[in-house]
């Protein structure tokens, strides 16, 4: 296909990694925030091509890994309703909540869906007004534009059967978080491209000033990814900290304007919870004043569904960057993609579904 | 979940209000929402996300970005330099996943 295809050359990827290893003089940590990423790298074992001096720690991007217990707890509390069809993007079915999943709910004869884009669960609504179509609404910025077209357009038609169950997360709020962590050890990040599409990178900027860390906005084929690092490591070697683009066929500096222009319409900003992590303060989108009649977790009176993170899963650490997934004494036991203790098993862009796939079975603190 | 696939905008229209076109993926054919894109024109490049075109992709910035690997190819076969000295990484594995994912 093209645009794909030719950013896997290996002659390509071969090459970059030699001028990566020539760059590196000295032990550099590097971050990509992206599960997808994660999952590139894992996959082809670009950490692997890599000088041992260049190690990659996987963030906190995967949108289905950060969505709290609660939130699924409360998906679940509505799905049960007889009234409702609940419409999520597939990766949410497995994730457990804390006694339960929705793909369970759906066995038991719940109205469970799976839908490729929130414009289907209001296509749905509108054929179905005898149903309460709820929308799971989780994601990062690149989900933002979708869901918030879902919901103007559910306003502007005035099809009131239709609700979202919002968990949004914001990438900026989560790298500071990251940096102001005293166990950190991120020396620079690769943004994620497709967030960057949608918002720019003018909100990194501060970022790599105040915590002098190099962010490099990159795509998702494996020569996307190292041309990332090697303006990360080219840049930590010069002793910059600059924002960077490295994904220019998608991304520009201001962003999806737009899109960025809808979301400011239909969202706000709102302090989120992370599975893992806790609270972060401004760190997510919920539906702002105007569009208030399409919250499901006010529909269904859900925001009571309280819940306590297990103890067994170590997620939050993996999510920061501080566990590599196959230290983890639950990995491939305990834990496993068909018994998973917590979402970072579940999830396609899980970094623990990422090992777990791709036999990254040994244990140890550093990449086997 | 931020899963992106390059396609090719074959034909737009317009449904309840919204700019909506058929986008190309490497032979396979799917709707999408294009309201974000007002500008894109039919034959013209775009990440899809959940439905909706997300970017017009900039045609000369990848040629550019695959004028530089064709580069680093020709270095490499010129070099013909092992750097898989560990024996670890198998490079017809690199290129096999038929997906751009992502935050």
């Amino acid at each position: 296909m093209k645009y794909l295809e030719e950013f896997r050359d290996p002659k390509a990827v071969r090459e970059l990694a030699v001028r990566i290893a020539a760059k590196a003089t000295r032990p550099w940590v590097l971050m990509e925030i992206c599960g997808g990423q994660t999952h590139t790298i894992v996959k082809q074992g670009l950490d692997r091509l890599l000088p041992e001096s260049v190690e990659f720690v996987h963030g906190p991007g995967c949108p289905v890994c950060v969505t709290p217990l609660e939130q699924i707890d409360r998906a679940i509390a509505i799905a049960r309703r007889p009234e409702v069809t609940f419409c999520s993007f597939g990766d949410m079915l497995r994730v457990p909540g804390s006694d339960t999943d929705l793909l369970e709910v759906k066995s038991a004869g719940g109205d469970v869906r799976i839908v490729y884009s929130p414009l289907d669960a209001l296509a749905l609504a509108q054929k179905r007004p005898d149903r309460q179509v709820v929308f799971f609404a989780v994601g990062f910025e690149t989900t933002a534009p979708a869901n918030a077209m879902a919901v103007a357009q559910a306003k502007r038609l005035g099809v009131e059967n239709f609700s979202v169950l919002v968990s949004h997360v914001l990438v900026p709020p989560a790298i500071l978080t990251l940096l102001a962590s005293p166990t950190n050890r991120v020396q620079a990040f690769l943004a994620a491209g497709h967030v960057c599409t949608v918002m720019g990178y003018t909100e990194y900027e501060p970022i790599a000033a105040k915590y002098h860390v190099p962010i490099v906005v990159t795509g998702f084929e494996p020569t996307d990814i190292l041309e990332g690092v090697l303006a990360a490591v080219t840049q930590l070697e010069e002793g910059r900290a600059e924002v960077e683009n490295a994904y220019a066929r998608s991304v520009t500096r201001q962003g999806n304007q737009p899109a960025q222009s809808l979301i400011r319409e239909v969202f706000q900003v709102t302090d989120r919870k992370w599975r893992g992590l806790g609270s972060i303060p401004s760190s997510g989108l919920s539906l702002s004043e105007a569009y208030r009649d399409f919250d499901a977790e006010l529909r269904f009176d859900v925001l009571d569904v309280r819940a306590e993170e297990p103890a067994a899963c170590r997620a939050g650490e993996v999510l920061m960057g501080t566990l590599r997934p196959n230290a983890c004494e639950a990995f491939g036991t305990l834990c496993t993609p068909e018994h998973p203790l917590g979402a970072p098993m579940v999830s396609s862009e899980g970094a623990c579904a990422a090992y777990y796939r791709y036999g990254r079975t040994a244990p140890g603190g550093t990449a086997p | 979940m931020c899963l992106g696939i390059p396609g090719r905008v074959v034909e737009k229209h317009e449904q309840e209000g919204l700019l909506m076109g058929v986008v190309d993926f490497g032979g396979v054919r799917r709707t999408a929402c294009l309201a974000y894109l007002p500008e894109i024109e039919i034959g013209e490049y775009t990440i899809i996300h959940a439905g909706f075109g997300i970017s017009r992709l900039d045609e000369d910035e990848a040629r550019q970005t695959l004028e530089l690997l064709a580069e680093l190819g020709e270095a490499e076969a010129l070099a013909q330099v092992d750097v898989n000295d560990r024996g670890e990484v198998v490079s017809p594995a690199v290129g096999a996943e038929g997906r751009q994912a992502g935050v």
